[in-house]
């Protein structure tokens, strides 16, 4: 199992989407650029009225880490984390499944999943791209 | 470059041993290091009228100069960015004191990392605010859970673009020892290690951090003392003259979980750093005499070394092994023994060194030493004599 994710005012939107499968990003309503992390305000134009755009769900394994010890807390067994460019230009942290950790690399291509946490929450991971 | 009555000096520093079990209260450490620092400097602690130290810190304002008896304060800052403020303190102290705000100000770092909690162990009491930076909220879901997990993630594309191996690492932590080897104040005084061992350390994060690639846990309590040098000159010892100091932050960038800007194999903030401190002080930090670079763990001094401009992109690992930075090389780098062989008090025990090396009292003492530079991330400072 997993640790539930954290939610706060300013992000909570993100993990509810994960709840219905959806991955996403926060955008500008105002001048439309995309960003992640969230933030209440664009910080190009300052309007707080801001939109979640669906993402495609795809990306590239920039780098990727194991905690050997201590282990990751609230897992069996700890999960290869990885920083994933997406397509869409935004860089996210999260796991790699179905990929051994003697193959990982840089540039594996990988697709969104959903996992269960603990608490019966959903969060995004990634597996390789199915040709 | 100026030798004004107006410039900042640090005039004292003091500190507790540093162990893995200090027997006592974090508070006690602070007060116990301030006064070893006033001390040092010639000063009565109820001169202390400006105090400075960085979040990551349960020590308390209110508590420590309750018991260290000052009497009245002009000026108190908590910076933001746990370690990574640590040479951003003087900075601050530099500004407070040449701008008239304060005559004394105390810099302080206090914890016990090691025996009342594990500063390297996941943070299960998780605040519901990150603040300001992404590493519980947006990594601890997956795993990615403590600051080796963090610095992996962060450095993983700059040691794989450079083809930077293990032991290319191992090559700066066997440095790191070894200064602290001929260091009475090193928690590894008289233990050197050789890279076949540091090779043969328990990984810590796979694939890039061994158990000695990591700085440690300690505890233990540091404290700097800036004054004007027309202050200075009448003190007990000779003053580290603040020649420049700088800080930067950039946008959308984060201190250890900095994943989400720009290009991820340089820090622009380090280069930002260096440019200001070049302006300021008319040296740069290579040119220096001795480099007290953060180590919290070996990648982190590779980046550095790039960002400050000690050498160019992707060669920070060759400029190491050429034996650059080693005692008698052309700048040493932390002749203590730095974060990772002398103690972790967050930096602040490598501003301490950079003082005893401008003073000539350092164990590793390097020869001629005019200048020193001290730098953790986005921040640098530049002392002189």
């Amino acid at each position: 199992m997993r640790p539930d994710p954290i939610l706060k005012i300013d992000t909570a939107f993100f993990w509810e989407a994960c709840e219905r499968g959806e991955f996403v990003a926060q955008k500008c309503g105002a001048c439309d650029i995309l960003w992640h992390p969230p933030r209440p305000m664009c910080p190009k134009c300052h309007s707080t009225e801001k939109e979640v755009q669906q993402l495609s769900g795809l990306g590239t394994v920039v780098s990727w880490c194991v905690a050997v010890r201590p282990q990751a807390f609230g897992f069996d067994e700890s999960p290869i984390a990885a920083l994933i460019e997406l397509d869409e230009g935004l860089r996210f942290v999260s796991n790699i499944e179905g990929v051994a950790e003697d193959d990982m690399q840089p540039g594996i291509r990988v697709q969104v999943a959903f996992a269960d946490t603990s608490g019966g929450k959903k969060v995004p991971v990634f597996k390789p791209v199915s040709e | 470059m100026s030798k004004t009555n107006n410039q900042a000096a640090i005039v004292g520093i003091g500190q507790t041993e540093f162990s893995k079990d200090s027997g006592r209260s974090e508070q006690q450490l602070a007060a116990e290091a301030v006064i070893a620092a006033c001390k040092d400097a010639g000063i009565n602690p109820s001169e202390i009228d400006g105090c400075i130290t960085y979040t990551i810190d349960n020590s308390d304002e209110v508590d420590l100069l309750r018991s260290v008896g000052c009497k009245e304060l002009n000026y108190t800052v908590r910076l933001p960015q746990g370690g990574a403020a640590n040479a951003a303190t003087l900075y601050h102290a530099k500004n407070a004191v040449e701008s008239g705000v304060c005559d004394v100000v105390v810099i302080w770092r206090a914890m016990n990392e090691r025996s009342q909690y594990r500063f390297g162990q996941p943070t299960v009491s998780i605040s519901p605010d990150a603040n300001g930076s992404t590493f519980i909220e947006w990594c601890f879901p997956f795993g990615a859970q403590t600051p080796a997990s963090w610095e992996a993630l962060s450095c993983g594309q700059y040691l794989s673009k450079y083809g930077v191996t293990s032991e290319d690492l191992g090559n700066i932590a066997v440095l790191m020892r070894k200064h602290a080897a001929t260091n009475p104040n090193a928690w590894f005084y008289k233990q050197p290690i050789t890279l076949e061992e540091h090779q043969n350390s328990r990984w810590i994060v796979k694939p890039w951090l061994r158990l000695l690639d990591c700085c440690q846990e300690s505890d233990g309590g540091v404290a700097i003392i800036v004054a004007r040098m027309d202050k200075a000159k009448d003190l007990k010892q000779t003053p580290a003259r603040l020649l420049a100091a700088q800080y930067s932050f950039l946008f959308n960038h984060e201190i250890i979980s900095d994943f989400y800007e720009g290009d991820l194999t340089g820090l622009p903030f380090s280069e930002r750093v260096t440019e200001k401190l070049i302006e300021d002080a008319g040296i740069a930090p290579k040119d220096t005499d001795v480099a007290m670079i953060y180590d919290n763990f070996t990648p982190q001094v590779l980046r550095q070394l790039e960002g400050f401009g000690y050498c160019g992109p992707g060669e920070a690992k060759d400029y190491i092994a050429d034996g650059n930075m080693e005692l008698d090389g052309k700048t040493p780098l932390s002749p203590n023994g730095g974060l990772i062989g002398e103690g972790y008090i967050h930096g602040m025990n490598n501003i301490t060194e950079a003082v005893r090396q401008i003073r000539g009292t350092a164990a590793n003492q390097v020869e001629n030493v005019e200048t020193a530079f001290v730098a953790s991330g986005v921040a640098g400072a530049i002392l002189g004599k």
